[in-house]
């Protein structure tokens, strides 16, 4: 995605994200031959300071590998990870002390991510006695402000409570207050509301959106849900095995889906509308491919109409601008 | 007038737990034609699937009231005796996908095995006949037959969950009740089984009770909707009706978070939560979370017809 990372350097960004990969070693078979799972394969995009973009990730095709590789919870297998100017991809544990603290993460499951036998103020506290915050008065300012942050007021009433007195959507309140408690300047939210119902959903996003305009926090919100990105950020990636294969303004891929892949979803996803039960969708065939032995050539050539035979099954499609910083990796818009 | 096929009339089913009854399927009614999808929405832990288990008599242990009238085919199916609902009903005319059925396939079985199970063991078929028929129907799920002779473990989540549904047809039912079918899949594979099941019904003449919480994805089946609030039905409408002009505060609440790819709309949440199934309020039971709450709302509000079949349950439609 060579065309993709000269564009974005341009920029004095808050991070920087060049080809980055990730790829899971297993052992299979008789002789435990090596083979690998490869979850980010890949993968560029810059985010400047203050902003919110969002990734559109199948559901088991790498949101969480990509989420906890930049966050460096992980070792990246290739690819270079840079964040305020910093080159933060081969730091040891305790050199990333400091970008953990930059950084945070909203997870999924929120029940799961949180400590069960930890109240409320003691999953605030934690953090920041770790990062050396000693003086308890100060602690406690910054919790109560992280609560009332995400709004989990009046904050008397749910400093002393425990995770599994909490609603789910308070509990993800709590994820992303401890995520912000110390005041980061990036924030990654992986798939932060797949397990809320659709009214507690928007509730969290917004919430998410007020915090990244009111405190200039940069944030990416990976999801597989298309239909809530337009409404969190102006920008989107959409990956598929590994690759991003479009990405563009919002607006603009949501009028002009140039992708196959993005076509097929924006096909298939449904408004609620009672004429759908009459209409029969064209879908592409079969399902995400097998990412320790994926296809040659495009990723999504076995699945694609307009499939190139000698091309698309050979070679890597090409990063192709297509529009105003529209960029998609595919053959049908030619040669780089 | 056309016949209903099944009718559910004041269906109440409580759990007994140790802090008392959870009040999960509480006075619940709707009616559906052959052949019609009547689609149940509704958040996380209203009741959904619990009134799917009530239809089906599949109840846990712990069922402490099971009351009301269930009317399919004109049978009484609360009143009729374990051993014909076993032999008529259960798996036979009325089938049923549970939630998170995709991990329900024995991994060390092979889906042939599986599937001719029930058939020989409950409707007497010999072994050959039982094969025949689950080839046949895999093949109408968009299955090879010779997938009969594979693991689970080999088939991916989108062909598994054509296998459940295809076990799901083996009786030729006339009442499916899909629970949450495509909720773990992926967006693209979701939409080839929405497609499988728009086709099969149709073909079929199926009836179908389509369970989920996803307002958007309920379009692409309903003909009827029933709006499930803290274990009630608040709402229960035609689908042409409904996704333009919902009645129910909570169902118009429920429309306006529902994010859209298609038109410009600005979303809205509901503050607040569902209250506990254990000790519901007495009236309302959406009072304090509607904008419109009167003084009348303290009292529990009585379903209001829109015409012969459909209701709002609230008190600003009473005139
Ligand atoms: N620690 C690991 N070791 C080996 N393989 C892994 C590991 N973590 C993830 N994988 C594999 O990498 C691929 C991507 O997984 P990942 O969890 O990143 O996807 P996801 O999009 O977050 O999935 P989900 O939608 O289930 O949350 C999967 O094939 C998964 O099995
Ligand atoms: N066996 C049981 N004993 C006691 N309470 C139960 C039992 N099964 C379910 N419940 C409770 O009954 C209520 C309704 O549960 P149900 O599973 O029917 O909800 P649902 O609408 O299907 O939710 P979801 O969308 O999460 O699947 C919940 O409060 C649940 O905790
Ligand atoms: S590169 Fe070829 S196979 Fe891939 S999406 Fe484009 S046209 Fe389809
Ligand atoms: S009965 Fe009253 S509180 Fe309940 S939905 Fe209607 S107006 Fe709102
Ligand atoms: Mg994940
Ligand atoms: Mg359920």
């Amino acid at each position: 995605m060579l065309a993709l990372c000269e564009v974005m350097i341009m920029n004095a960004s808050l991070l920087n994200v060049e080809g980055l990969r990730k790829y899971f070693e297993v052992r299979r078979g008789f002789l435990g031959r090596r083979e690998y799972i490869r979850a980010v394969d890949g993968v560029s995009f810059s985010l400047n300071k203050g902003e919110a973009i969002s990734i559109v990730v199948e559901s088991g095709c790498g949101k969480t590998t990509l989420s906890k590789t930049i966050l460096r919870l992980y070792e990246p297998t290739d690819g270079r990870i840079i964040f305020a100017g910093k080159d933060v991809t081969h730091l040891s544990w305790k050199e990333l002390k400091w970008y953990r603290r930059e950084t945070g993460l909203v997870q999924q499951d929120p029940f799961g991510a949180l400590p069960s036998f930890m109240t409320v103020k003691r999953i605030l506290e934690e953090p920041l006695i770790i990062h050396g915050v000693k003086d308890r008065r100060e602690r406690d300012k910054r919790v109560y402000k992280a609560l009332e942050q995400v709004k989990l007021t009046p904050v008397e009433e749910f400093i002393g409570k425990y995770p599994h007195m909490l609603s789910g959507g308070q509990q993800q309140r709590l994820v992303i207050a401890r995520a912000i408690i110390l005041e980061p300047k990036l924030i990654i939210a992986d798939e932060p509301v797949s397990m809320l119902d659709a009214s507690v959903r928007i509730e969290i996003l917004k919430l998410l959106q007020k915090l990244q305009k009111d405190y200039e926090l940069s944030i990416i919100y990976i999801t597989h849900d298309l239909s809530t990105t337009r409404y969190f950020s102006e920008k989107i990636y959409i990956m598929y095995a590994g690759h991003i294969v479009e990405s563009a303004e919002t607006k603009g891929i949501l009028a002009n889906p140039a992708h196959p892949y993005t076509r097929a979803l924006l096909n298939v996803i449904p408004d609620p509308d009672p004429s759908n039960r009459f209409i029969i969708k064209n879908v592409p065939a079969g399902e995400p491919p097998n990412l320790l032995n994926p296809p040659t050539g495009c990723r999504f050539n076995p699945r694609c109409e307009n499939m190139i035979k000698g091309i698309c099954d050979v070679k890597q499609p090409p990063v192709i601008e297509v529009g105003k910083s529209h960029y998609v990796k595919c053959w049908l818009y030619g040669r780089a | 007038m056309e016949k209903s096929h099944l009718t559910v009339k004041n269906l109440v089913m409580y759990y007994r737990t140790l802090k008392g009854e959870v009040k999960a399927v509480d006075d619940v009614s709707f009616s559906l034609l052959r052949g019609e999808t009547v689609a149940v929405i509704g958040e996380s832990g209203c009741g959904k699937s619990s009134l799917a288990k009530s239809i089906i008599r599949l109840l846990p242990r712990n069922v402490s009231t099971y009351k009301g009238v269930i009317l399919f085919n004109d049978l009484n199916l609360i009143e009729l005796d374990e051993e014909v609902f076993t032999r008529d009903i259960r798996w036979v005319k009325i089938t049923y996908v549970p939630q998170a059925a995709l991990n329900s396939l024995n991994p060390v079985i092979k889906i042939g095995d599986q599937m001719v199970e029930p058939l020989i063991l409950r409707q007497k078929m010999d072994r050959r006949e039982a094969l025949d028929k689950a080839a046949k129907t895999l093949r109408r799920v968009g299955i090879s037959e010779n997938f009969i002779h594979h693991y689970p473990f080999e088939l991916s989540g989108g062909m598994k969950q054509r296998v459940i549904i295809a076990m799901s047809l083996l009786t030729n039912p006339e009442l499916m009740i899909l629970d949450e079918p495509t909720s773990s899949l992926d967006v693209l594979t979701q939409a080839n089984i929405m497609n499988l099941l728009k086709n099969i019904r149709k073909d079929l003449k199926l009836s179908m009770i389509f369970i989920t919480h996803d307002v958007s994805l309920s379009s692409e089946l309903a003909d009827k909707i029933a709006v499930m609030y803290a274990g009630q039905v608040v709402e229960f409408n035609d689908a042409n009706t409904f996704y333009h002009d919902p009645k129910h505060p909570y169902s118009q609440k429920l429309m306006e978070s529902v994010p859209t790819l298609r038109t410009e709309k600005k979303l809205n949440f509901i503050p607040g939560a569902p209250p506990s199934l254990l000790n519901p309020p007495k009236g309302c039971r959406f009072a304090e979370r509607c904008p419109y709450a009167f003084d009348k709302c303290v009292e529990e509000p009585p379903l209001v017809y829109m015409n012969e079949n459909f209701y709002v349950k609230c008190w600003l439609y009473v005139k």
